[in-house]
């Protein structure tokens, strides 16, 4: 009976926009699909710092320098405010970085493409940031409060990022005749991957409809990546290059582009570990985790010792 | 085209911009996130320190060439080579663990804190508004690394004896910032640089003081390296210039 | 394996004077002053905060404001992290 009531104020709560807070009654897979899913967008905010870091110490000029390193501490920013705000879950940050590491949980497979010349830092910027703008802005209205306030600041914080990311391939392709070649071929192979970070498309999408009655998702995966391929078909001849898809065509009678198949064999494949730098971001990230272990195992023991210092003071 | 006032300027800059790079290098792969997020900060107020510094360098060699936008922070920073580079060897270490960056970064922030309090006072007007305002960020710096290395050097056996390695490490590296080379004499004596002399003690004395705090043994072995703020560097310039200057060596002229 | 996690902190801004603090997040440290340096580093990147309180279970910790020039001043002169330092061509509008 209890449990009933608790349902039903649950249901009447989203049916109504009413935030559910951390200390609210939520059925038990409510919690789960937010972990999961929290937990796998912040894994990709903090593995998806290496492919852009990797730029870090030969960017250009002393301006894009500046500006990288921002974006990629941002990232980490972000990172940090989504396991802050998992954390609310009952699950511990240590808890969750434990199951990216061991591969029990995922992260974003846009990052395990390789970034070989700095206009893949324009189109990273462009089309991965671009594509998460996307997701994350119908995530400031998610049901889960902690979940949507964590949103709110990071949308604001990433329009930066989509920028200078464009500000890169126009500043390339306005450049000489190498610089727009590597812009050309940045976007080139980005832009697929970009296209499947929305997921599969809606009939293959096993969480959807639930997500969707929680409030949890806002639109299909579908929906969203019309919407963004809508966007950069625009965006595109502003840059004067061009998107690798010969079906690519507007369609008046929908009001929306009409684009190729999706090579979804390759993305199940980088999901599952084969692609290019699987293994490399996360040996990257473990080695970070192992090696700083004896750092905070040390401002713990430090920590330790001034409290105890200080109770024997005051005794 | 060289001028004591504009080699003291990239002195300066350089110093800022090869340990902004250095701890650029943690971006990513720092010992917890809160940390991650700490240690870039510092490399973007230096890189932000540095460009103040080259921005102004520049000015000047433009103005002594009189050749007007000829030189910008970035030609300075990404076309001269190791021996054109005037930064202290300190800077230039490589990162090694958490225990030797915080120690560089300690050392250095100290060194600059004292520097900047009377850059301040500079009679070259632009130096001395860069000092102020650098000053800020530095205070924050050195209180930073100073906590980190008392939290170190007196939390666990494995973090006082890495401390300790790091600190025989650095140390022959740390004199080089007290000895005036000839452009810090030169722009001294005119009221627009920082007798470096003069630091020396109040730089000894705050390490004394949080060596104290952190149970670390000062150092007594007095032989140091120099040269580098006359350009001749440790190995390690060469390696970083190389990854830095890259895309500007690869594809000169253009505009990014 | 012993794992070193340090506590969770909740962190409080005040974003402008006569305002109250607000929740911001949380984020771990090992103390109370790294956990204001974090906030200050985590959470007021673009200047939203002048003031900072932290507090882990029933302790409540606020920055000192005489250090104040030196946590905050520093974000200032970052511009380029807000959107409105890239100037885009007239065509692209909205990102």
């Amino acid at each position: 009976m209890q449990a009933f009531d608790e349902g039903k104020i649950f249901l009447d709560k989203i049916s109504r926009e009413i935030k559910i807070e951390p200390q609210d009654w939520m059925p038990e897979q409510y919690r789960k699909t937010l972990i999961r899913q929290m937990s796998q967008h912040a894994h990709s905010e903090i593995v998806g710092m290496l492919p852009e870091g990797n730029w870090i110490t030969r960017a250009p000029s002393l301006k894009r320098k500046a500006i990288l390193i921002a974006k990629v501490q941002d990232e980490a920013g972000h990172g940090l405010y989504l396991y802050s705000a998992a954390e609310t879950l009952n699950i511990t940050r240590e808890e969750m970085i434990g199951q990216l590491h061991a591969g029990k949980a995922k992260y974003s497979s846009i990052f395990n493409y390789p970034t070989l010349t700095w206009a893949d830092i324009g189109a990273i910027g462009w089309l991965v940031d671009g594509a998460a703008i996307m997701n994350q802005v119908p995530l400031c209205r998610c049901s889960y409060g902690p979940y949507a306030r964590a949103m709110i600041r990071i949308c604001k914080e990433e329009s930066f990022h989509q920028r200078q990311g464009f500000d890169i391939l126009f500043t390339l392709s306005n450049g000489t005749g190498a610089q727009k070649k590597m812009a050309q071929d940045a976007i080139n192979r980005w832009w697929w991957p970009s296209i499947m970070m929305f997921g599969p498309n809606d009939d293959a999408s096993p969480h959807t409809k639930q997500s969707m009655d929680w409030k949890i998702k806002r639109f299909t995966n579908d929906e969203l990546r019309q919407k963004f391929i809508d966007v950069c078909a625009e965006q595109v001849k502003v840059l004067r290059l061009t998107l690798p898809d010969e079906k690519l065509k507007w369609n008046d009678e929908r009001k929306h582009y009409d684009f190729g198949d999706i090579d979804w064999e390759e993305f199940r494949n980088v999901v599952n570990g084969n692609g290019p730098c699987n293994k490399e971001r996360m040996d990257a990230r473990i080695r970070a985790h192992k090696e700083g272990e004896w750092v905070r195992e040390a401002a713990a023991a430090h920590a330790e010792k001034i409290k105890l210092r200080q109770q024997k003071a005051v005794a | 085209m060289t001028s004591p006032l504009i080699n003291y300027t990239l002195h300066l800059a350089d110093n800022a911009l090869i340990l902004g790079h250095r701890n650029s290098e943690w971006t990513g792969h720092g010992p917890v996130l809160e940390q991650d997020i700490a240690i870039s900060n510092i490399a973007l107020d230096l890189i932000g320190q540095a460009r103040n510094f080259y921005q102004y360098a520049a000015q000047l060699i433009n103005r002594s060439t009189n050749q007007p936008n000829t030189a910008t922070e970035d030609t300075v920073a990404y076309l001269r080579d190791a021996h054109d580079f005037k930064n202290c060897l300190l800077v230039e270490q490589t990162n090694g663990d958490w225990a030797k960056t915080i120690l560089k970064q300690f050392y250095f922030s100290a060194y600059q804190f004292y520097l900047f309090q009377r850059l301040r006072d500079s009679k070259d007007e632009t130096l001395a508004a860069i000092a102020e305002k650098s000053l800020k960020e530095v205070t924050y710096h050195l209180r930073w690394s100073s906590e980190w290395a008392i939290r170190l050097g007196d939390g666990t056996e494995e973090s006082h004896a890495r401390m300790t390695n790091a600190v025989d490490d650095l140390w022959m590296f740390a004199g080089e910032m007290f000895v005036a080379a000839d452009y810090e004499i030169a722009c001294a004596n005119k009221g627009e640089a920082v007798d470096v002399v003069l630091l020396k003690s109040d730089w000894l004395q705050k390490v004394k003081a949080i060596f104290n705090e952190a149970t670390l043994p000062v150092p007594q072995h007095s032989w140091m390296q120099s040269g580098g703020k006359e350009g001749r560097h440790t190995e390690h310039l060469g390696y970083i210039l190389a990854e830095m200057q890259f895309m500007q060596r690869a594809y000169p002229g253009s505009t990014w | 394996m012993p794992q070193h996690e340090w506590p969770l902190w909740e962190v409080f801004i005040r974003s402008k004077n006569g305002l109250d603090h607000k929740h911001a997040g949380s984020l771990h440290a090992a103390d109370a002053q790294m956990a204001i340096e974090h906030a200050r580093d985590v959470y007021t990147r673009r200047m939203e905060g002048i003031s900072i309180w932290v507090v882990e279970s029933k302790y409540i910790h606020a920055s000192n404001p005489e250090e104040a020039s030196s946590l905050y001043d520093p974000a200032n002169d970052k511009p380029y992290r807000h959107p409105t330092f890239y100037d885009l061509p007239e065509e692209v509008k909205n990102m």
